[in-house]
């Protein structure tokens, strides 16, 4: 390669970040650092050797450019989430804190916490009911909006993805406006003479849940889709119009040619969603205010009530927020174990 | 004849689905210009009392006040996170290095930590810095995501490297390369990061909800949530509220959706 003609107009022309002296230091202890160096002569006077100067140098630039967004996510994500875990070896109330006796005191705690293990359940209904259902549902919104011969395909996509743009503070209160014992969903139900009496849809465990999964799905469905569908166009049409010549029907060509081919969207896709679902806060805040009797509530939310209401516990919530952690992580480990598999 | 029969159920069930999703919209936009009877008696058409509810939710909260803080926070935040994480994307792709690659293997782990997990520690950090009911401390922990990273990093292996190279013969320096050059040809992907950035910001919930305790810098969803907790829900002015809450975030979706598609598919490869 042209490195030192490139090297030396480069060297020429352009002032690094940091002073030259440190610049020149740093890539001669380099230098000494590695036992190849061919010339000693090279080592002592860089100014002979610029392409592997200006190489040393590009490297520098490429770690001052990453920097900044290095020591943010080191700052608000590792730090706190280090923080968290010494955090929840301890108890107490407010700001006065000591350590846990036994250690572990805040953890075995959550076991016999049945709220706790209330929302953990709710969290996990949510989790496997909605999430396989919107994955199927959006694989299939993608399928049927890749068809080069379909009309108003754009139409299709906005307005699916549309739910996407609405905040999720905001959808839960039309949804719980829609669902409200006197709302439009009871109206419209009684006027097909589906059901008698209003249902009291937010007041009961089972219809309260229906609510939320039915809100995620409307909520998150189109998000998948674009997904998938920027995933579709990355494959080779080639391979689904020869499974259409060798005699196979548009299902057996999607779930056989398509599929396969889109695995890892899937799997991202759904790794995204069980982390989405597991820390699930605002419709449950909005939509069902965790009730009737903590029965639709979700672990965060129970873990913003720990933190925030009454009588702060800042280590006991920080033991729920790190069993929040695990559960993430675990699910995260089985889902590209499995992904991984069908290989 | 048969391959249009054969398109029906597709058609079919685009049509269910892109019907359910807008209803819901619909029916918010709807109901913001009716009386909250109105609304609970299930009228669905445009009613009179847009500028009644308008009157009846400004005399109550302090919506503009909202609006502002929620444009600051979500404005501020998209700015800072394009220019942060884009960079380091760029650094990551064009300077490439094994270090670098261990270094990313790292921040994508970030993705993996659940916010709950954070949130109190950060609350406790903001709080010793005396940064509660700050600005700075809404956007902060937003800036640097490791999926906006990933995103410019990924559209940045379809730069043309010889590009580069030629800038660097012409005496361009780095960050020259990168404001002039490479910032201008990614515009899709800039567009994308700025959607998905601005939307996250403007929607967010539970951050600012702890970080920000006085009401004086409530956002536009922290508003229609503290609504949704009064004695009587007004469900007219209710709607209202929520529309003017979603509005900004549907807007730049709609004027950015084009390229927003493109950048995403440009990234996915």
């Amino acid at each position: 390669m042209a490195g030192p003609l490139i090297a030396g107009r480069y060297r020429g022309s352009v002032r690094p970040f940091s002073a030259a002296g440190r610049n020149t230091q740093l890539s001669v202890t380099v230098t000494a650092g590695r036992p190849e160096p061919a010339s000693p002569a090279g080592a002592a006077t860089p100014r002979r050797r610029p392409g592997f100067r200006s190489e040393q140098r590009r490297n520098l630039t490429g770690w001052v450019f990453l920097i900044p967004a290095a020591l943010l996510i080191a700052w608000m994500n590792f730090w706190p989430m280090i923080q968290a875990f010494f955090l929840s070896l301890q108890t107490g109330r407010g700001t006065r804190l000591t350590w846990a006796e036994p250690l572990w005191y805040n953890y075995a705690r959550l076991f016999s916490d049945e709220i706790f293990l209330l929302t953990l359940q709710n969290t996990f209904v949510y989790l496997i009911i909605q999430v396989p259902i919107m994955l199927v549902l959006a694989l299939i919104l993608a399928n049927l909006l890749n068809d080069r011969n379909l009309r108003f395909r754009g139409l299709w996509r906005t307005a699916i993805f549309l739910p996407c743009a609405v905040g999720l503070v905001s959808y839960s209160l039309v949804f719980r406006t829609m669902f409200a014992n006197d709302g439009l969903i009871n109206d419209i139900l009684m006027g097909l003479h589906l059901i008698d009496s209003p249902v009291n849809w937010l007041g009961q465990t089972g219809t309260a849940r229906f609510v939320i999964i039915l809100g995620l799905l409307w909520r998150w469905t189109g998000y998948n889709m674009v997904f998938y569908l920027a995933a579709l166009q990355n494959i080779d049409n080639a391979t689904i119009e020869a499974a259409r010549i060798d005699g196979a029907g548009p299902f057996k060509t999607f779930w056989y040619v398509t599929v396969p081919q889109l695995k890892p969207m899937i799997l991202l896709t759904a790794i995204m969603s069980t982390n989405g679902t597991i820390q699930l806060f605002d419709e449950s805040w909005n939509l069902t205010q965790g009730g009737p009797a903590y029965t639709s509530m979700t672990m965060s939310h129970y873990l913003y009530e720990l933190s925030f209401q009454k009588n702060p516990n800042f280590g006991y919530a920080a033991a729920l927020s790190y069993a929040i952690l695990l559960i993430v992580a675990i699910l995260a480990a089985i889902q590209m174990k499995v992904g991984d598999k069908r290989d | 004849m048969t391959r249009t029969l054969r398109r029906v159920p597709g058609y079919a069930f685009l049509t269910i689905a892109a019907l359910v999703s807008v209803f819901p919209l619909y029916f918010m936009v709807i109901s913001a210009t009716n009386t909250s009877q109105d609304v609970l008696s299930s009228r669905l058409l445009p009613g009179a009392h847009l500028i009644e509810n308008f009157m009846a939710l400004v005399g109550s909260q302090d919506v503009a006040s909202a609006m502002y803080w929620s444009a600051v926070n979500a404005i501020a935040t998209t700015v800072l996170a394009l220019v942060i994480c884009s960079i380091a994307g760029y650094g990551f792709e064009i300077f490439h290095s094994r270090g670098k690659d261990r270094l990313m293997g790292i921040l994508l782990l970030a993705m993996m930590i659940p916010f709950a997990a954070t949130m109190i520690p950060l609350f406790q950090m903001f709080a010793e810095m005396d940064l509660v009911n700050s600005t700075i401390a809404v956007i902060l922990p937003a800036i640097a995501t490791p999926f906006l990273i990933l995103l410019f990093r990924q559209a940045s292996r379809s730069f043309p490297h010889e590009i580069i190279e030629a800038a660097r013969i012409d005496g361009l320096g780095e960050l020259s390369i990168f404001f002039r050059i490479y910032l201008p040809t990614m515009r899709s992907t800039y567009a994308a990061a700025a959607v998905i950035t601005f939307m996250a910001a403007w929607n967010n919930f539970l951050w600012p909800k702890v970080i920000l305790v006085s009401n004086t810098y409530q956002t536009m969803p922290m508003l229609i949530s503290n609504l949704r907790a009064g004695y009587v829900t007004d469900y007219g002015v209710l709607m209202l509220a929520v529309l003017l809450a979603s509005l900004p975030a549907v807007v730049v979706f709609l004027a950015l959706q084009r390229s927003f598609a493109d950048g995403i598919t440009g990234a996915i490869k």
